[in-house]
């Protein structure tokens, strides 16, 4: 579980998070939703310590990770596993060798059974002979699985993935959020979804939580969704005609 | 105000890099990577202008004599103590600014901004000690290598242009002249700069390319600034040098 308590957080002067409070609960797929701009990649930035908070709490199971130093938060790191926006592979490593980097820092086993590991995990996500392409050489849904895998390789007990989907075909979207679905289930993992699409909060949202312009707006499930009456949440929820259209039908 | 704010950013930095790695191995295999992208790529460049160089100054120096009182052997220490004393240490390391600055300042820029930098750090890597540290390392070790390597083919270079391909001066002369008045000190001198050269364009153009922010746009303007204020930091301490160690 990870509690987000009153964070803020401004850029030069310019707030970004206004006094956000979460709580994400573990075993679940807890999605930020907002429009672009709303300040999501911020806010997971600021859960997993890549941007300093100005003020607040975050605690992964009650400890309080804005006060811890390095070394503590290593701890942690070791326990987060994270799919960037774009997957963040290094290019000039394979992909062999991108799932083996945090093994590499952070696990003591052997080289054979760290390969093992690696080539499990590449199982794990349907992509298993990609093992010696470099990303330069994969497709966007194979890089965002790439990415999973590496998030993955250490047995995290979070992950939080930023657009899991963006860029990708809404089929393959569907693929990629029921993968991260079943893994939190499968693991029991704290995971942290990112996204602006519709799509996946239907499909996968255990718990929606609405950001709108650095505030929280609204947060239920992705059934009470559709009925809400929050004004801000419905234009987000039903800016497409498709959506407008399955409100009709409710 | 900008240029103390750059300053302290890049105190900063450098504090970052030259903390104590924990994986040693990590860094050894990236140390080996660079030499080789660094030091070993960049043998070509070095060797062509030095050639050309040499062969250039040789040939000025020999037009310009026009004096029948001056031994023409004078031309061959002339190519040598230039080469030596600017050309191998302080023209390469300008040529090898827009090399390797733009190279390095791309390759992390673009880390950056498609967010590789976030994700190494949150495997728990100081991400400015990894991907600099082995940077500065690497250009450190192989530039003065470098140099004596272009001193040796500017000579050269010297003599296929004055007494090969044009006759200048004769090839006994042209070694009499490499042999009069040999001080040593100014290798040392030309190393001690080569060396400073070094940390500047490796550290310099990693800076650039550690705070780029935005896009592929800002990638490259990073890589411009990076050649730039390299290159200028290049020739203000060339002077530095050259008063504290010759003066
Ligand atoms: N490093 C930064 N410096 C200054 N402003 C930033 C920075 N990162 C994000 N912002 C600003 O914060 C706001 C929220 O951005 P972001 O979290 O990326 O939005 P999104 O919800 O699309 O992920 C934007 O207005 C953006 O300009
Ligand atoms: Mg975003």
């Amino acid at each position: 579980m990870i509690e987000v308590k009153n964070i803020n957080k401004s850029f030069n002067d310019i707030s970004v998070l206004n006094d956000v409070s979460i709580c994400f609960e573990e075993g679940k797929t807890n999605l930020i939703i907002g429009q672009s701009g709303s300040g999501k990649t911020v806010l997971l930035k600021c859960i997993v310590g890549l941007h300093e908070i100005d003020s607040g709490q975050i605690l992964y199971d009650q400890n309080d990770f804005s006060r811890m130093n390095f070394k503590e938060r290593k701890n942690i790191r070791k326990q987060i596993g994270m799919v960037f926006q774009g997957g963040a592979l290094f290019d000039s490593a394979s992909v062999e060798e991108n799932i083996l980097f945090p093994l590499n820092m952070f696990s003591d086993q052997s080289f054979e059974e760290k390969l093992e590991r690696v080539h499990f995990c590449l199982k794990r996500v349907n992509i298993e002979n990609a093992s010696n392409k470099f990303p330069s050489e994969l497709s966007g849904g194979m890089k965002k699985r790439v990415a999973i895998a590496r998030a993955i390789a250490l047995n995290p007990k979070y992950l939080f993935c930023d657009e899991p989907n963006s860029g990708l075909d809404p089929k393959t979207s569907i693929l990629i959020d029921n993968l991260i679905k079943e893994l939190t289930i499968e693991y029991n993992m704290t995971t942290i979804i990112n996204t602006h699409d519709m799509n996946s909060v239907s499909e996968i949202g255990d718990r929606v939580i609405f950001i709108y312009q650095g505030n929280k707006y609204w947060e239920g499930s992705s059934q009470q969704i559709f009925k809400s009456d929050n004004e801000q949440l419905n234009d987000f929820v039903f800016a497409s005609k498709l959506y407008k259209k399955i409100r009709e039908i409710y | 105000m900008k240029f103390l704010f750059h300053l302290g950013q890049y105190a900063l930095l450098m504090q970052k890099v030259f903390s104590k790695p924990e994986k040693k191995r990590l860094y050894f295999r990236q140390l080996l990577v660079e030499l080789e992208s660094l030091g070993l790529n960049s043998l070509g460049i070095v060797v062509v202008i030095s050639v050309f160089m040499g062969a250039v100054i040789t040939i000025q120096t020999g037009l310009n004599l026009e004096n029948p009182f001056i031994p023409l052997y004078l031309i061959g220490y002339g190519t040598r103590d230039s080469m030596i004393l600017e050309f191998s240490s302080t023209i390469v390391s300008l040529i090898l600014a827009g090399k390797i600055g733009s190279n390095i300042a791309s390759e992390i820029g673009t880390m950056r901004v498609t967010e590789q930098i976030d994700a190494l750090e949150i495997m728990g890597v100081n991400s400015a000690s990894y991907l600099i540290f082995p940077k500065i390392l690497a250009a450190v070790i192989s530039f003065p290598f470098l140099v004596i390597i272009s001193i040796f083919i500017g000579i050269i270079g010297g003599w296929l242009g004055g007494c090969v391909l044009t006759d200048v001066l004769s090839t006994d002369a042209y070694i009499v002249g490499l042999r009069y008045y040999f001080v040593p000190y100014y290798i040392t001198y030309s190393l001690i700069k080569t060396t400073l050269f070094a940390f500047i364009i490796t550290s310099v153009s990693s800076y650039y390319g550690y705070y780029t922010e935005g896009g592929a746009l800002e990638v490259g303007r990073s890589s411009t600034k990076a050649v730039v204020y390299s290159s200028v930091l290049i020739l203000l301490f060339n002077l530095i040098l050259t008063q504290l160690l010759l003066a």
